[in-house]
């Protein structure tokens, strides 16, 4: 049996003396509340709940991994896995486009790797492609995890990646609202998604990193 | 009321079914059963079956329904053909229409929709089959779906119903109630605060016996609020038991 | 687009205007929180119809016809009337009302309407039949809204109430015998309160309503019967704001149905 971490529901007392609230706690009466159906973690004095699900909430100088969904004469619409659409506008690209030449540059289910540059009060989100490494990502595979799983998928330090990496060879990027991207041989990326699967449905476990080593193990045996 | 053949309460004080007054059906709930949905629960209350599953926050469209300062909760609450005697239309009825609004202005009560400006976040509650309480038992179901989705709430929603038969006040009407009785209590609540997000009532009572209607389903939503928490938690804790093995 | 953000910042303003006069424990037109505002009732005010009456409550107006046809009963209650309500807000009354058929708020005002007059019983259904199974006659209530200055919800019931006893059951033209007056019962009357605040206030006007967080409308009849109840918006009330509520409308109604339908 594995243990688990401790969950919470919305509107849920959360028992914490002596802890500050931190993210996903609402404070009524001096007293907290969970707003969440989530994980209770406790760090740095604060408790936070961290969701178990839910959209992804982009913040400025998040790295995301989106697809082109719709093309305009000096923009794209990109789909980042929020509940709102984001803009590319030709001014935010490495390259210079004419006027309408938009889709000679980026066309329509393209995959792109990009930096979240502003989000306005009414969470307007602009993104942009104007830095070293933020590119189209060519070829791949595309695997979509829950965002909230997205830090227990990298892991401490970047260790469940670099594991992933080891045993698979193949080259992973992990976009901050849960897109990932995978290259290498069909087994590798199999692999990685099978392990990725396992992260997903167990990321409010205790020893994930143990579970998904022999995983990987057992799977590179074969 | 003309139906003076059918007996509701028996010689004991029991019910056509056997439960005192104040005994809920059997209840089941199970969360996050759909692949597709971003949240999703199926609930079991006496004879309902039925299904609830949630979508987004995503952007509203068409753009002028957008509120620009929160999230729409846009419940629609539909009743599928085969899930009455008499086969029943499809498409929504005015009674689904007041139905769809009240289910959805009790769960806004509970949704921090100020998180999300500019989206709709849409609650599909499917009655499979009906047995007299769908709406409360919908939007009990269509709580644990949007907790299931990850959605930020101050509270999980609650629903129950309390009326009224052969002039005795009693807790969760069966079909039979529904149809001979002479009241019907539909209420909803946020457990914690005790606040009332769902209030309707027909038919035929003093002061006194709607007020012990609405204790007596202010009492049972706090037994069904139990079995939600159960709910949700136990998604998370056969999961590990299965990982584990 | 823009006429709605004009909107939003007009209510931004009247929002403290309003909060600010409350929490001095005034309502902006001078009313207390339990009281109506002016009621006329005018009947008969539709000839062609079998009943009409307009209700002006402050400057809302609401007009009811009521018309009486033979029909077929529905099959479970063969021996038994049949009433329906419909309600139009016609854009006439608001610039936000459109054309088309009857959106949700429409249909949750007839519905409400309908359920208070059809669970205190008021028509006698039982006197309404011509042929049991075959032959009843059907009671049409059509709620026009006209102006909209707020409370649509006691302002259409009062209507459809004055109506309906203000309705001769036409016999003669369909040769069934002589006209006959339709058999009411009860009187009953819905009264409606939103909350603003921590501060609770019946018969709210437009201004009023366009900043309540809850509403609740109770209709009640003679004796103390409570006959409907709907609780409105996405805000909350506490039992004991219920609780009073309901004991407030059963007041409050009863003096209505006094002064004005008797």
């Amino acid at each position: 049996m594995v243990k688990v971490r401790e969950i919470v529901v919305p509107g849920e007392l959360i028992d914490a003396p002596g802890l500050k609230p931190g993210r996903g706690v609402e404070v009524v009466g001096g007293k907290m509340y969970s707003l969440y159906l989530g994980i209770k973690t406790t760090r740095g004095g604060y408790v936070n709940v961290v969701p178990l699900k839910g959209k992804y909430m982009p913040r400025r100088g998040d790295k995301v991994i989106g697809k082109i969904v719709d093309i305009g004469p000096n923009y794209w619409v990109v789909d980042i896995n929020a509940p709102y659409f984001a803009p590319l506008h030709v001014n935010d690209v490495p390259w210079k486009v004419e006027f309408g030449d938009t889709p000679r540059y980026l066309g329509l289910g393209d995959t792109i790797l990009a930096k979240v540059s502003n989000i306005s009060e009414v969470k307007q989100i602009w993104i942009t492609l104007k830095e070293p490494g933020l590119r189209r990502l060519e070829g791949g595979h595309i695997f979509t995890l829950s965002p909230t799983k997205v830090p227990r998928a990298i892991g401490k330090g970047g260790s469940m990646i670099s594991m992933l990496k080891e045993y698979t060879g193949c080259r992973i990027y992990v976009g901050q609202n849960g897109v990932v991207w995978i290259d290498g041989s069909p087994e590798g990326i199999m692999l990685v998604v099978k392990a990725l699967r396992l992260i997903e449905k167990e990321a409010h476990t205790l020893g994930l990193t143990e579970r998904v080593k022999e995983l990987l193990e057992g799977e590179s045996k074969r | 009321m003309e139906n003076k053949d059918i007996k509701l309460i028996n010689e004991d004080g029991t019910r056509i079914d056997g439960r005192r007054p104040d005994e809920l059906r059997p209840i089941r709930m199970k969360v996050g059963l759909l692949e597709r949905a971003d949240g999703s629960a199926y609930l079991e209350w006496g004879g309902n079956k039925i299904l609830a599953a949630v979508y987004g926050p995503r952007e509203m469209y068409p753009k002028h329904q957008q509120d620009p300062a929160r999230a729409v909760v846009r419940a629609r609450y539909s009743m599928a053909p085969f899930s009455v005697d008499e086969r029943k239309r499809p498409g929504p009825d005015r009674r689904s229409v007041e139905l769809s609004m009240v289910i959805s202005n009790a769960l806004s009560a509970a949704v921090l929709t100020e998180e999300f400006p500019r989206t709709v976040i849409d609650v599909f509650i499917e009655v499979l089959q009906a047995d007299a309480g769908t709406r409360i038992a919908g939007l009990t179901a269509a709580s644990l779906a949007l907790a299931d989705a990850g959605i930020p709430m101050r509270d999980l929603v609650v629903g129950c119903t309390a009326g009224k038969i052969e002039g005795v006040v009693v807790l969760d009407l069966n079909k039979e109630e529904d149809n001979y009785g002479e009241a019907d209590v539909p209420l909803g609540i946020l457990p914690r605060t005790g606040e009332i997000v769902l209030f309707q009532m027909d038919g035929m009572m003093t002061e006194e016996e709607l007020c012990t209607a609405l204790d007596m389903a202010y009492n049972a939503a706090m037994e069904i609020h139990r079995m939600q928490v159960k709910a949700l938690k136990d998604v998370y804790m056969k999961e590990a038991e299965e990982g584990g093995e | 687009m823009s006429t709605k953000l004009t909107e939003s910042i007009m209510s931004e303003i009247k929002r403290e205007y309003i909060e600010s006069a409350l929490s001095r424990g005034e309502r902006i037109d001078g009313r207390g929180m339990d009281e109506f505002r002016e009621i006329k009732i005018e009947k008969g005010i539709i000839p062609r119809a079998e009943g009409s009456a307009m209700v002006t409550l402050g400057n809302t107006k609401v007009l009811a016809g009521i018309k009486v046809e033979p029909g077929e009963p529905f099959p479970d209650t063969p021996d038994r009337g049949v009433m329906t309500t419909n309600a139009e807000l016609v854009p006439v009354a608001s610039p936000t009302f459109e054309p088309g058929p009857p959106g949700e708020d429409a249909v949750e005002l007839a519905r409400v309407v309908d359920r208070g007059i059809r669970e205190s019983g008021m028509i006698d259904l039982g006197a309404l039949v011509v042929e049991p199974g075959e032959k009843v006659w059907i009671v049409f209530i059509d709620l026009y809204i006209l102006d909209y200055d707020g409370n649509l919800f006691d302002a259409s019931s009062l209507a459809a109430v004055a109506a309906l006893t203000d309705t001769v059951v036409p016999a003669e033209r369909w040769d069934l015998g002589e006209d006959f007056k339709l058999p009411v019962t009860k009187l009953p009357v819905s009264t409606t309160f939103v909350k603003i605040g921590k501060n609770i206030l019946l018969d709210p006007s437009r201004d009023e309503e366009a900043i309540a967080q809850a509403r609740i409308t109770v209709t009640t009849t003679e004796g103390g019967m409570i006959n409907a109840v709907q609780k409105g918006l996405s805000g909350t009330f506490t039992m004991d704001e219920v609780r009073k509520v309901i004991n407030k409308s059963i007041v409050i109604g009863e003096q209505v149905r006094e002064r004005y339908l008797r």
